[in-house]
């Protein structure tokens, strides 16, 4: 048992794994092309 | 009103099933979006082309540096200043309350800045951007930090670490989405600066609703599956609470004070001269002729300290779960000394790749020390209000916001002035730095277990986040 109940109706609905992973991407898109963008510009010191 | 028990504290609490998985991306939609903040320079020189239409060629009547510089001033000491006014609420009403609050001024700010631009008033962009914006930076950097707290009693750092590390991501987003936007409104309207500040606006609001609705506070006593608390003494970390008021009397809080805004202005330093000095070190008459490095070169390393410093917000707050948080911030300043020290060493050897590398390593621990502290927080003060006294903290981040610039600038200016070039322009300020750090060190140092006598009685404890 994870939880202690104390529901609502909204609340009660538990949440499955693949709300997990739908969130995950809803955020990780955004960071991964940020982090993508940032990345490519680090290349130039390589160069 | 129904939107108003939407946002009740008591409709955010999680039922049963509910997956704690869900928090990080919730106060991650928070704090991605307002870390936009770190990338503001990037509109600092279209808008100071408003009239003239040309970047290189202002108009005397267009918007001049030091005037865009004081948007981001005002909107980071706002960021101090609201999170330490606004944190006891935070706590009474809960987190997603709060998170609207963040999303609605921040949006707010962007749609006030807009009509600013529109109408070239730098008022009212101080007063959109700035002010408006500034509040919801504050709330909203503080809005997630105790709920993950309280979900991952567990492993508190790398709850934190994760939030945390999407205000350094922030920028990251927000800079390339900035200047493709304002690329396809330039035809439209001046530098394309006002619909891409509407435009942004609308979508950093629906991103951060996502985080506002999927946010949820555990129920009272709950505690993760198999999860025991540990029931060794160890004395820096409570068991006890302690309120937002009463921490702010305690010396732990001001020594953490000392130690956050040491470390902030010591990282701003190099932040602030990344640029400037690996062009003027390594240039090409120091390195041979094609072999110096560019300003594109240049602004790759500033991109790859950014990295970094997202990358040490992570590894460093979660390596705190194990090694402990007072250790954590002995390495921040007894390896940050070492490093400073060694940074115009290696300037004046000419060693690229080793410059580099020092760099990044004393940029993650800029970043370690901005997601540490609310464990550290919640070590030494409870639960209770940590996101209360994480607020009142973040004073000294607005603190060092202002003193790293001027501490770098005046001294990097006097070196100057003495006919000094270079990496040896630089040197005292990188030394200056590291005596910056042993500041911090000793106040770490100094960092003991709360007296009881400032604890809340179990039978007096208020009833606030769950």
């Amino acid at each position: 048992m994870e939880t202690k109940t104390n529901s609502t109706p909204e609340a009660a609905a538990s949440s499955s794994s693949l709300q997990v992973a739908l969130a995950w991407v809803y955020v990780g898109v955004p960071l991964l092309w940020g982090v993508s963008q940032t990345f490519i510009k680090a290349l130039a010191l390589f160069k | 009103m129904a939107t108003d028990s939407l946002l009740d504290r008591s409709r955010t609490i999680a039922g049963p099933g509910f997956n704690r998985w869900l928090i990080p991306p919730a106060a991650l939609a928070i704090h991605l979006a307002i870390g936009q903040a770190y990338a503001f320079s990037v509109f600092k020189k279209p808008m100071g082309a408003l009239i003239s239409g040309n970047v290189d060629a202002p108009a005397p009547a267009d918007w001049t540096p030091a005037q865009l510089g004081v948007i981001f001033s005002i909107a980071i000491v706002l960021l101090g200043l609201s999170a330490a006014v606004f944190g006891k609420w935070l706590e009474r009403v809960g987190p997603r309350k709060a998170m609207l609050a963040s999303a609605l001024c921040f949006s707010g700010g962007f749609f006030i800045g807009a009509l600013g631009v529109h109408l070239h008033s730098i008022w009212l962009v101080y007063f959109g951007y700035g002010f408006v914006g500034g509040i919801g930076l504050g709330i909203g950097y503080i809005s997630p930090v105790s709920t993950l707290i309280k979900w991952f009693p567990d492993r508190p750092g790398v709850a934190t670490g994760m939030a945390i590390m999407g205000f350094g991501g922030g920028a990251m987003i927000g800079s390339p989405l900035a200047v493709a936007l304002m690329d396809h409104y330039k035809a439209s309207a001046p530098m394309g600066v006002a619909p891409t500040f509407l435009t942004m606006g609308l979508i950093y609001l629906l991103f951060m609703l996502f985080g506002v609705f999927t946010i949820r506070v555990p129920a009272e006593g709950w505690k993760p599956e198999g999860y025991v608390p540990p029931t060794t003494a160890n004395a820096m970390i409570t068991t006890h609470n302690v309120d937002a008021d009463t921490a702010i009397k305690t010396p732990q809080f001001w020594l953490l004070w000392v130690v956050l805004c040491m470390n902030v202005t010591a990282g701003i330093g190099v932040l602030e001269t990344a640029s400037p000095l690996i062009q003027e070190t390594f240039s090409d008459k120091s390195m041979g002729a094609g072999l110096g490095v560019t300003a594109a070169a240049a602004a790759g390393f500033v991109g790859l300290l950014s990295l970094f410093n997202l990358l040490g917000r992570f590894f460093w707050s979660s390596a705190s779960d194990k090694i402990g948080r007072k250790p954590t911030y002995m390495i921040y300043f007894g390896l940050g000394i070492v490093l400073y020290a060694l940074v115009p060493t290696l300037a004046a050897s000419a060693s690229l790749s080793l410059f580099v590398i020092v760099s990044c390593v004393i940029l993650s621990m800029y970043g370690g020390g901005f997601a540490t502290i609310p464990a550290y927080l919640r070590d030494l003060f409870g639960t209770m209000q940590v996101g209360a006294i994480h607020g009142r903290l973040l004073t000294a981040w607005s603190t060092a916001g202002v003193l790293g610039p001027l501490i770098v600038n005046f001294l990097h200016e006097s070196q100057k002035s003495k006919g000094l070039t270079g990496a040896a322009a630089y040197q005292t300020v990188f030394y200056t730095m590291a005596g910056l750090l042993v500041i911090g060190f000793l106040a770490n140092l100094l960092v003991k277990a709360v007296d009881a006598r400032y604890h809340v009685k179990e039978a007096a404890a208020p009833k606030v986040a769950a």
